[in-house]
């Protein structure tokens, strides 16, 4: 096997018609398709066994720039869509490319269900905690005090831990990541793709156009660092507050969790009703 | 060696920034987007590590290994483990 590059990827993964990609300089979710597909490429899977879906905003443009079959749906549907693809053919490996606004503010019944009734699909969401396409307006994951078009004197509304939500609701198989650490998140998504049932990673992506500018964040660089230094491992943080002195809680507190939240198995939805059928077909009830 | 798409990098500096051995520099030619793709300088301490091929977003960096490494290895940092200080 040729070791894995950039150029590899390239030649076996991309549309190379559609590149340079469209995403602003410094923007994170090339990093997030980089990951992505260094994942499948590690796990060696065939691009006709995989379907990537999304639904409207900048994240959900990824599909189109991979040489595999996409979906491009509607907003805040993708989950839904992949549901059905899963339906169709179970076979398939089904991976959710989509955003925070899409995921959590129009998607999010789709979201807590697909959970619920555990679907084995890889749902990817790339939270850049606002609403980029669209010029910066306030998203559900914006945190509390952060400037947008609709939040020009800070934000008030506390803002969504969509982690903490799906680990709740009991998802197999739950983390987030930064894009600025690129070693963890392939190796979560190479879990969520083997894992069997609702597998869900979060990853931090900077948005400099929207995001960083409004709220004076600076460069690119100064981003990325600003990503380093306001996250926390789950397990840090776990100990501080288990342990530390209370200066410390507080820091720790205000700072984001980052980690792998849950790993469990649960029954699939799909196997479980191919056994109702075979049930049914053998004339039991 | 590095090869650099240059028509594919937007110049974000990223690669420059977070190298572990500061083996990359900017090119004095600008590209067709009008920024300055990296280029590695005269004399670098890179170790192949391909952490600037990683975290690339737009795919513009493929690292080349050189057969006969003799150069110290330095290993970038991995894993995000850092103590909070009060």
């Amino acid at each position: 096997m040729q070791e894995l590059s950039a150029e590899l990827i390239r030649k076996k993964y991309l549309r190379d018609e559609m590149w340079p990609s469209i995403f602003c300089n410094g923007c994170g979710i090339g990093n997030v398709l980089d990951y992505t597909l260094r994942a499948i490429e590690e796990l060696n899977l065939d691009l006709d066994e995989i379907v990537f879906v999304s639904g409207i905003g900048c994240s959900s443009r990824l599909p189109g720039y991979i040489n595999a079959d996409g979906l491009h749906t509607t907003h805040g549907r993708a989950i839904a869509f992949a549901t059905g693809v899963k339906a169709v053919n179970p076979d398939l490996k089904v991976i959710v490319f989509t955003g925070d606004g899409d995921c959590a503010a129009i998607g999010g019944n789709h979201f807590i269900h697909a959970i619920r009734r555990n679907v084995d699909i890889t749902v990817i969401m790339v939270n850049n905690f606002i609403y980029g396409m669209t010029g910066g307006q306030l998203a559900p994951t914006t945190p509390i005090g952060s400037r947008s078009t609709t939040s020009p004197y800070g934000n008030i509304e506390p803002p969504f831990d969509l982690c903490e939500l799906a680990k709740v609701i009991g998802a197999p198989y739950v983390a987030r990541w930064t894009v600025s650490h690129p070693y963890r998140p392939i190796k979560s998504i190479k879990r969520g793709i083997e894992k069997k049932g609702f597998a869900y990673i979060e990853l931090l992506t900077p948005c400099p156009t929207a995001y960083g500018r409004r709220n004076r964040l600076g460069d690119i660089k100064e981003l990325w660092k600003w990503y380093d230094e306001n996250t926390i491992l789950i397990e840090e943080y776990e100990r501080i507050m288990k342990y530390g002195s209370d200066e410390e809680k507080e820091r720790a507190s205000k700072m984001i969790k980052i980690g792998v939240f849950q790993d469990i198995e649960k029954p699939e939805y799909f196997e479980e009703y191919y056994k109702l059928i075979d049930r049914l077909k053998e004339g039991g009830k | 060696m590095i090869i650099v798409n240059e028509d594919w990098c937007k110049g974000c500096g990223m690669c420059i920034e977070r190298c572990p051995v500061k083996a990359l520099e900017q090119s004095d030619k600008l590209n067709r987007r009008g920024v300055y793709p990296p280029r590695l300088k005269e004399n670098n301490n890179c170790n192949y590590c391909r952490l600037c091929e990683l975290i690339c977003p737009d795919f513009a960096i493929t690292v080349i290994p050189d057969e006969n490494l003799l150069k110290k290895t330095v290993k970038p940092k991995l894993i995000p483990v850092r103590r909070v200080r009060a």
